[in-house]
């Protein structure tokens, strides 16, 4: 196929995930922000939000405070800010329209669509004073999205590079996630053996983060435990079968890339198992101790140099 | 008195033949139910995303700037014997058009019998002499042509279909008439079980065939595909939508490049040559190196391997020649002079400007003409005399008379109606009709075409640029 049909179809699946997470994210800060805290306590956890999608300055460039009402103006439907919702979604479908030709009529109605709705829902009065269910209508959409493109489309190289870009995305967006929040709770690398009176907010806190993820009853499920930090970076870093842990995800970004391996894609694929195969072995008491930021932005440094190898060798080729 | 010709009605309260059981069907509707359905058709052409690009234009929401073509309810329905004649019209006009492009770059015959004027082909800016000599498979030049076909109304009541204008280059529409017929079967099926309609939904079938056909000799599976110059192109829906269909790549400039004598694009498994290129590029743009330089739209080099018949290009480079509005009035001759047959459709009469006593009568005759300009295209740059005022006329004859060769002139033709919904309910509005010519290894089409409307009341102007709609277009087969 063409690269710059798959390169349209990447990014596609890229701005619909990460509208998808962005929603996830702002969902949970919004239901901590409701638990019983401090002023500072809240403003820290929106800052945290802003800093880790890297958006602190354009933020502050904009907006004078750090509220609950700012930041989700300012993520869900700011056209000048890219990472918002809106502006993800308008992406998604202008790199949808580039291809239509490449996608199923269904697959691009349902982005079209998605795109015409959220152009009037996300604009109304009413997503600032009720965000939650705005923050649901956009996991549904992208569901259904993700839903139709599996459900609809030939399995050939169209759907292996919208898959690529979708996990590549999650990857990214699921490490973020972790960061700011283990970060959020003791800060820096601080981790474990807190104060007996912090185990009700942590429980909360802990949960929040689960759902947000769809993880709280995959935890249950899994652990047949109460809820301990440990065991929360260990679902969402290490377990091949959590839908949105970095294992997982890159386990479908190495089966999507040897699918459509060419001559010159040798050393992204190599990269890609190696990253792969170090979730695999790894053990999370190991990553604790070096210290999980550090270990998460590593991660977020080689899913950002796959990224730019996926783009080298497949979606905007050099060579004549 | 002034004339007029309906398609629906022959006379007040009579309804032609052809369109009786439609009448029938019609008149028994609710207003409340044609009004929703005209809403759920717009609905459906959003979500579908059949859109054509304004330049400049914003949307109701300041965001984009992507309309829908108004889509009347009300069919076009033409009589099986009409399309007959027409079809067999089309054919002739097509076959003789083709030939003369072929003759233009290589013998010149006809410019030698004298027949049309030499210096209006060779200093025409049309006329590309990078084509001479060069041989195209099956001589073919204007694969995909789209003929503009009015009916005017006589004196006694009946009408005459006319040719308005030959498109020879990168026709489009196309697509609206597919989708307006899926349009009409999805709001009206029980339409379609009452009447026998002529199916239109295998024209992407033909076209691919037709590419295929005129792929370079030699070559047994050809790399087809279509040359877009992008999603903000006013027609890339129908671009994207013809790709889709034909199951063909969908390329841009950016993604050709030139090697070792052929065409390749980029695809994630490295290079693939490509052996026919349906291209929707004017002929400006195709080539940056033999044409306009600062052309991003192209594939440098395309010109070289299309002259050395390593590449088919549909259209061919330099058909313009042959639908240039001053070369329009001579091809009842052409026809006459290849095929050594009467033309069965008619031109419009028309006078060449840039001859004297054609021009002087032109001056004379201004408030009763519609003049255009030669290269003028989209229903802009012309002036329609009865609908224009003294000022207007005025100040077109100091344009006129500053270059007159620049224009042509026509009687005002008194365009056919057809019933229309419009805000006031079911009224007559112009239109026009344009049917999808293809020659490949044969000339074929499919039953009927695009028929626009003009919905302003008493307007001429069909072209979606300017308020025109479009309305499905039935060929009965019984």
């Amino acid at each position: 196929m063409l690269s710059r049909t798959a390169d349209y179809l990447f990014w596609m699946a890229r701005y619909m995930e990460r509208a998808e997470n962005t929603a996830r994210m702002l969902g949970v800060s919004y239901e901590m922000s409701l638990l019983p805290q401090s002023q500072d306590a809240a403003e820290q956890g929106w800052r945290g939000l802003l800093s880790i999608s890297e958006l602190t300055s354009s933020f502050a460039q904009r907006y004078a405070a750090v509220s609950a009402r700012n930041v989700m103006d300012f993520m869900i439907r700011d056209e000048s800010n890219p990472s918002s919702i809106l502006s993800c979604v308008r992406a998604a479908r202008e790199n949808a329209r580039a291809v239509r030709g490449a996608l199923t009529t269904e697959v691009w109605e349902t982005q079209n669509q998605t795109w015409l709705e959220f152009n009037k829902l996300l604009r109304a009065e009413s997503t600032l004073r009720d965000p939650g269910p705005v923050l649901e209508r956009v996991k549904t959409r992208s569901h259904l999205s993700r839903g139709v493109t599996v459900g609809t489309m030939l399995h050939d190289e169209a759907l292996h590079f919208l898959r690529i870009g979708t996990f590549l995305e999650r990857a990214d967006n699921t490490a973020r996630l972790l960061d700011v929040k283990f970060q959020a709770l003791g800060g820096g690398d601080f981790f474990g053996g807190q104060a007996k009176e912090g185990q009700e907010v942590d429980f909360y806190h802990w949960s929040a983060i689960l759902r947000s993820v769809s993880g709280f009853e995959i935890y249950r499920k899994v652990y047949r435990n109460v809820i301990v930090p440990e065991k929360v970076a260990e679902l969402l870093i290490l377990r091949p079968d959590m839908p949105r842990s970095l294992a997982a995800c890159m386990n479908d970004v190495v089966a999507n890339l040897s699918l459509v391996a060419n001559e010159q894609s040798a050393e992204t694929l190599r990269r890609a198992g190696r990253l792969r195969s170090d979730l695999q072995y790894a053990r999370i008491d190991e990553i604790l101790a070096t210290g999980l930021h550090a270990y998460l932005t590593q991660f977020l440094d080689r899913v950002g140099d796959l990224g730019v190898g996926i783009s080298r060798d497949f979606l905007v080729p050099m060579a004549a | 008195m002034k004339m007029r010709f309906d398609e629906m009605h022959s006379g007040p309260e009579v309804v032609r033949e052809h369109y009786r059981t439609y009448a029938r069907w019609l008149a028994e509707q609710p207003a409340e139910v044609m009004r929703s359905r005209r809403e759920e058709a717009e609905v459906i052409f959003r979500r579908v995303g059949i859109t054509f690009a304004v330049y400049g234009a914003k949307d109701e929401d300041g965001s984009g700037t992507e309309r829908l073509i108004p889509f009347d309810l009300i069919p076009r329905v033409i009589d099986k014997q009409e399309w007959r004649d027409m079809e067999a019209g089309l054919r002739q006009r097509v076959t003789a058009l083709n030939r003369f492009i072929h003759d233009v770059y290589h013998e010149q015959a006809i410019l030698k019998a004298g027949i049309v004027p030499a210096e209006q082909v060779l200093h025409n800016s049309q006329y590309r002499a990078e084509m001479v000599g060069v041989d195209v498979p099956g001589q073919v030049y204007s694969h995909i042509a789209g003929i503009d076909i009015v009916r005017a109304a006589n004196a006694d009541g009946s009408g005459t279909y006319y040719v308005l204008e030959d498109n020879l280059r990168v026709p489009s529409g196309v697509s609206y008439m597919l989708e307006n017929r899926k349009m009409m079967m999805r709001l009206f099926p029980e339409l379609f079980a009452m009447h026998r309609v002529a199916p239109v939904a295998h024209y992407p079938d033909l076209l691919l065939e037709t590419l295929r056909d005129v792929a370079p000799p030699g070559v047994n599976e050809p790399a087809v595909v279509v040359l877009t110059p992008g999603m903000y192109n006013s027609a890339y829906f129908e671009h994207a939508f013809l790709a889709q269909q034909m199951g063909v790549e969908l390329v841009e400039g950016q993604d050709l490049f030139v090697r070792d004598g052929f065409v390749y694009m980029r695809t994630t498994q490295g290079p693939r040559r490509v052996d026919v290129i349906y291209r929707r590029v004017d002929d400006d743009f195709l080539d940056p190196r033999a044409f306009r330089p600062d052309s991003t739209l192209g594939c440098a080099g395309l010109l070289d391997v299309y002259r050395a018949g390593n590449i088919a290009l549909c259209n061919a480079i330099g058909t313009g020649i042959a639908d240039d509005k001053s070369i329009y009035p001579y091809v009842p001759k052409m026809i006459e002079y290849y095929l050594g047959e009467k033309p069965i459709l008619q031109n419009v009469p028309t006078w060449l400007c840039r001859q004297a006593d054609d021009l002087k009568y032109v001056l004379d005759h201004l408030p009763e003409l519609v003049v255009k300009e030669v290269h003028g295209a989209g229903g802009y740059g012309m002036l329609v005399g009865p609908a224009a005022t003294k000022a207007e006329i005025e100040s077109f004859r100091q344009a006129l008379l500053a270059n007159p060769a620049n224009y042509v002139a026509q009687p005002t033709l008194s365009l056919s109606t057809c019933p229309t919904f419009v805000d006031a309910g079911i009224a007559p509005r112009h239109i026009d009709l344009r049917p999808f010519v293809l020659s490949g290894k044969s000339v074929q089409m499919v039953p009927g075409g695009l028929t626009r409307v003009a919905l302003k009341e008493g307007s001429l102007v069909v072209n979606s640029s300017q308020g025109g709609g479009t309305k499905d277009t039935w060929v009965l087969e019984v």
